[in-house]
């Protein structure tokens, strides 16, 4: 399961999932992820998405199809920030560096650059139990920059947060998509961070979860907030609500 | 620049809302709230803060000790007062007479030193058991049986049993410390080792983590709060577990039990209340202990740690 192809970062091929208790949650997902490339996988709730992210990190082994994706330093932001609360901020950060072995002087300069690029410096000496829910975001996304993973798998991170702080984190995530150049696939429901964030969209139908279309996203980087006003941002929008919409009912 | 209860809130009572809304005539600020704007919204001073902590019980205190003197004056009679000396007799003999205060207090080390030696062999051992079993579930399903039947166990009914296997001594007390007091240890800390969730673990799988790491850095971590929960437990069983066992035992090193049972013996009422208030007084410094250490290891990032 390493990459064959080196412009790569993700591809799955014909991915079908049926869990035990003979529900199916996916049927027959192609798609490939290259370098340089933003995903956004927009559905329903239940639809599966979650899924495919377990499938794409190796948590979960499909029933069907094959995955190929270099999983040695994979970034996976879940939706909850899933911080270890007896660990300050700075802790938190350099927990996956520790568990790959890094010694503590390379674990302390990965995580004071990671704390800085989330604009949490200051904040290092903190628990969790004293961020609010976008900081423990931003904590949650420094721990998995410290690995410069190639490729970050995005489960509906912003999904708990208020709306500003979802629109911040929003740009925040699209320049470090820019500063840092991982590829991205990251899942939500909601149409309006998709377009924000992404090179492209793709909607999901209910389970089973099929991909039912596809959207290139035009507009250039560094995306400004502006853009959530402009006309074609708007037109875009509009249509992959239809295509949502087209594929729930 | 402390606020001042209005006088009629301190008493107590409540007052009519007409009352309450007209302005203080001696000048002292008070918040204007509605009538029924819930108490919380209400500024207390630190002052009257503290009183509604300490007063409740230091009054209660009093009823007890109130209702005391009228069980020994007026309920016995005097023939019969040895049952239930008044407190000035139980304080004058049992704690400022220095011969018997030395005695209980002596007593009383040996049979903290018992309890603490217990305790520690059953952290010990509900450890290793517990950690056991969270990494393999059918440990679990062999050991937990017999953890349930040793709890079910009356400790009374095993005592003699015990003084059989280990004489009547200092070895015996210690079991029966360590018997009465593994339970919560085992129960508390797998739960708490199981109760890392399930996202966690995908962090630790995600990154190769193995099973000594996670258990380090995960699951011991995260079963910490639990398992001071059972420590408390289990420090209060074991000072009870020593107590029953020198009462009981009887040889050996002098302890409180051996104590009260000698003064119960010999109809000494003052000297038995004053052991009694003692062994209470050891549970309590054990419970103490216990929560101030929890709240030294886990306090700073806990969410739910009681001041």
């Amino acid at each position: 399961m390493t990459t064959a192809n080196t412009n790569g970062a993700l591809s799955f091929d014909g991915i079908g999932m049926i869990f035990p208790d003979g529900t199916e949650a996916l049927r027959d997902i192609t798609l490939s992820i290259d370098k340089g490339e933003f995903v956004t996988i927009v559905g329903p709730s239940g639809c599966g998405k979650s899924t495919l992210l377990r499938i794409a990190s190796g948590l979960l082994e499909p029933t069907a199809g094959s995955v190929e994706v270099d999983r040695d330093r994979l970034g996976y932001v879940f939706q909850d920030a899933t911080l270890l609360p007896w660990r300050t901020v700075r802790q938190n950060v350099e927990l996956f560096a520790e568990l790959h072995g890094f010694d503590s002087g390379e674990r302390r300069s990965l995580s004071t650059a990671a704390i800085e690029l989330v604009g949490l410096t200051g904040f290092e000496n903190h628990y969790p139990k004293s961020l609010s829910g976008g900081m423990k975001m931003r904590t949650s996304l420094a721990r998995t920059l410290t690995l410069k993973p190639p490729l970050f798998l995005f489960d509906e991170p912003f999904g708990a947060v208020d709306e500003i702080t979802r629109e911040h984190l929003n740009e925040e995530t699209q320049r470090l998509f820019q500063s840092e150049g991982f590829a991205g696939l990251f899942i939500t429901h909601s149409i309006g961070e998709a377009v924000f964030m992404s090179t492209k969209v793709y909607v999901m139908s209910a389970r089973p979860g099929r991909i039912v279309a596809g959207f290139d996203v035009p507009f250039s980087y560094p995306r400004q907030p502006e853009l959530r006003f402009e006309p074609d941002f708007a037109l875009l929008s509009g249509e992959v609500s239809l295509a949502l919409r087209g594929s729930h009912s | 620049m402390t606020l001042q209860a209005s006088p009629e809130s301190e008493a107590g009572t409540v007052t009519a809302p007409e009352e309450q809304s007209s302005a203080p005539a001696d000048g002292h600020f008070a918040p204007e709230l509605p009538d029924d704007a819930p108490k919380a919204y209400r500024v207390k001073s630190r002052r009257r803060e503290a009183a509604e902590t300490i007063l409740p019980p230091v009054v209660l205190g009093m009823g007890v000790i109130g209702f005391w003197y009228y069980v020994s004056f007026i309920v016995i009679d005097e023939s019969r007062r040895f049952l239930m000396r008044p407190v000035h007799d139980v304080v004058d003999v049992g704690f400022l007479d220095s011969a018997n205060f030395s005695e209980m207090f002596s007593g009383l080390w040996s049979s903290t030193k018992v309890a603490l030696i217990g305790l520690a062999i059953a952290i010990s051992i509900g450890f290793f058991l517990a950690t056991m079993m969270s990494q393999a579930k059918i440990v679990e399903r062999a050991v937990f049986p017999f953890a349930v039947t040793l709890q079910a166990i009356p400790i009374l009914a095993i005592v003699p049993l015990i003084g059989f296997w280990w004489g009547y001594g200092q070895t015996s007390r210690v079991v029966v410390c360590i018997i009465i007091s593994l339970f919560p240890i085992i129960m508390n800390t797998l739960f708490g080792l199981l109760s890392a969730d399930r996202a966690m673990h995908d962090l630790f799988t995600l990154h190769h983590a193995n099973r000594v790491t996670r258990l380090r850095k995960l699951m011991f971590p995260a079963a910490l709060p639990a398992i001071f929960a059972g420590l408390r437990i289990s420090a209060g069983l074991s000072v009870i577990g020593a107590i029953v066992g020198d009462f009981f035992f009887g040889r050996g090193e002098v302890g409180i039990g051996q104590l009260l049972r000698r003064y119960a013996n010999n109809l000494q009422g003052e000297e038995l209340l004053a052991a009694v208030m003692m062994s209470s007084a050891l549970g309590i410094v054990v419970f103490w202990t216990f929560g101030w250490l929890q709240n030294l290891i886990i306090g700073k990032w806990h969410e739910t740690v009681q001041k």
